[in-house]
């Protein structure tokens, strides 16, 4: 198949869990030193540091370490460093990597997502709770935050009600999103919750934004994940198992707005086309899926987006939970996704891509000879995707 | 008693004014190319489909659709009172043309999509929020 020469050689993860006594860079260099082990690669060959969304002092735990951070931290000596937050979601970190890479500016690309929302929110959040002064809103925001839509579960919420409306999707496909992780998170050691969910408790949660309950909704965590990217001729002389990246899918077609755009519809359907116009390969060859579920309904919608199934059919392809299981047709969010191992922001996806191609999945490993993997990050009008495959 | 929960509002500038002040004479004004007609939101100065200059503020009929919706019952913020729609409405100049809004002097459980709305605006220090209720189809 195609062979981009471009390969995952290793990948890191710090703790992740609740208000973890461990500062963010504490955690990005765990994740760091877990990652350059992982690969067989020491400081020294890292050339290239690649990072979503970058140091965002506005928000300290959704962005609280940037590349030029590490860099000083770890007195990396770099050809080529990056952060940012728009692109291909969070995944756009990654892919700007693999540039980097394509373009011959570095050999070993690390690439990071650092998050403390386990120890606290989004600042506008916690200014909407705790505000003593009006304070204003400029720029995209505008056209939301004054009608109380502060949130990205009030932006997507429409867009799953619109998705009920034209297709007959009902509360119960989201519910076998959040069943699922919880069945798979509760084989994984790093998890943030201990208790089985059943559809029936999931139905029985009120309304936070209709249709979604607390449960379509990802836990906030502290964590920091790791993933080097290599040139697949430095990675031949490594002692790691290389996953190549076989395809990507970056691309924007439709406006990157939350509103105007057709619900329910997003940018998923153009990273998704992209993905399939520059590979071989085909939805059904796809052994293990790993589906943003920042929000249950994005799991749907990237269903779709990927051709797993026809537009507006996820909530019938989900119903019961049997196709996406772990011994299921499409094994999903094998990890438990971030609705139960916790919001590692995209980067979760791809490092749990790697350890089932890799088939170091312990418990949860699924019971099939996996080779090829997709990752995709992204809601509204951001989103990214790869497809990974081991040769 | 606690203070009724204050919405945030945007910092208006040369591109935005028409917009959020336009409300104090009862009507919604958006951009429209002179050129080409095509109506443009968020307001920018050129027409993103002509890239013709010649863009200017117009006043829209106010009709609109709902598209989607949700209904909000958490509470963000001390004094907020729950539950109320947000909306997608597309205005009924141009397809595709939409705003996010909230539907009010309605139940909340009684909003549906494809139902026809009208603007209705609510003044908070110098912003007329454009808001939508009920209009008979």
């Amino acid at each position: 198949m195609a062979n981009s020469g471009v390969v995952i050689s290793g990948i890191g993860q710090s703790a992740v869990g609740k208000r973890l006594d461990r500062t963010a860079m504490g955690l990005t260099v765990d994740a760091v030193k877990d990652a350059l082990a992982n690969a067989g690669l020491t400081r020294d060959d890292i050339d290239g540091v690649s990072c979503y969304p970058g140091a965002r002092p506005d928000m300290p735990h959704f962005g609280p370490i940037g590349a030029n951070q590490l860099i000083d931290a770890l007195r990396l000596k770099v050809n080529w460093y990056s952060s940012g937050l728009e692109g291909g979601a969070q995944l756009a970190a990654i892919i700007n990597g693999y540039a980097a890479i394509k373009a011959g500016l570095s050999r070993h690309v690390l690439c990071f997502r650092t998050v403390k929302e386990g120890s606290g929110g989004a600042s506008w959040k916690d200014a909407a709770r705790a505000r003593t002064e009006r304070s204003r809103v400029w720029g995209e925001y505008q056209w939301q935050l004054p009608f109380n839509a502060i949130s990205a579960m009030q932006w997507l919420a429409p867009y799953a009600k619109r998705h009920f409306h034209l297709y007959g999707t009902r509360r119960e496909h989201l519910g076998a999103i959040a069943v699922n992780g919880r069945r798979n998170a509760l084989l994984n050691p790093k998890r943030m919750y201990d208790k089985p969910l059943s559809l029936d408790d999931y139905l029985a949660m009120p309304f936070l934004s209709s249709p979604f309950c607390l449960l379509d909704c990802d836990a906030p965590t502290d964590a920091s994940t790791v993933i080097i990217l290599s040139s697949a001729e430095a990675a031949a002389d490594l002692a790691c198992a290389p996953i190549h990246i076989d395809s990507i899918g970056s691309a924007l077609t439709t406006r990157p707005s939350w509103d105007q755009v057709d619900t329910p519809r997003m940018a998923a359907f153009d990273a998704g086309k992209m993905l399939w116009d520059r590979t071989d390969y085909k939805p059904g060859d796809v052994d293990v899926a790993q589906l943003y579920d920042g929000f249950s309904f994005l799991t749907l919608t990237w269903l779709e987006a990927l051709g797993f199934c026809g537009e507006g059919e996820s909530g019938a392809f989900v119903e019961g939970g049997a196709r996406i299981a772990l011994e299921g047709e499409l094994p999903l969010n094998t990890n438990g996704g971030q609705l139960s191992a916790g919001r590692t922001h995209g980067f979760g996806f791809v490092h749990e891509a790697v350890t089932q191609l890799r088939g170091v999945g312990g418990d949860r490993q699924v019971k099939r000879d996996v080779k090829l993997a997709v990752a995709a990050a992204g809601g509204g009008p951001m989103a990214g995707c790869l497809l990974l495959a081991r040769h | 008693m606690s203070e009724n929960y204050q919405r945030t509002l945007p910092v208006i500038d040369d591109e935005n004014r028409a917009f959020w002040h336009g409300g104090a004479d009862g009507r919604l004004h958006l951009m429209r190319c002179q050129d080409c007609g095509y109506w443009l939101h968020p307001p920018g100065p050129v027409c993103p489909e002509c890239l013709s200059d010649g863009v200017t503020i117009e006043t829209v009929s106010g009709e609109a659709t709902v598209e989607a919706l949700t209904v909000n019952y958490k509470v963000w913020g001390a004094g907020m009172q729950v539950p109320y729609v947000i909306a997608i409405v597309e205005l009924a100049e141009q397809k595709g043309l939409r705003l996010t809004t909230n539907i009010v002097g309605i139940d909340p459980d009684a909003v549906t999509i494809g139902m026809p709305v009208r603007v209705v605006f609510e003044q908070d220090e110098d912003v007329w929020l454009p808001l939508f209720e009920p209009r008979p189809a």
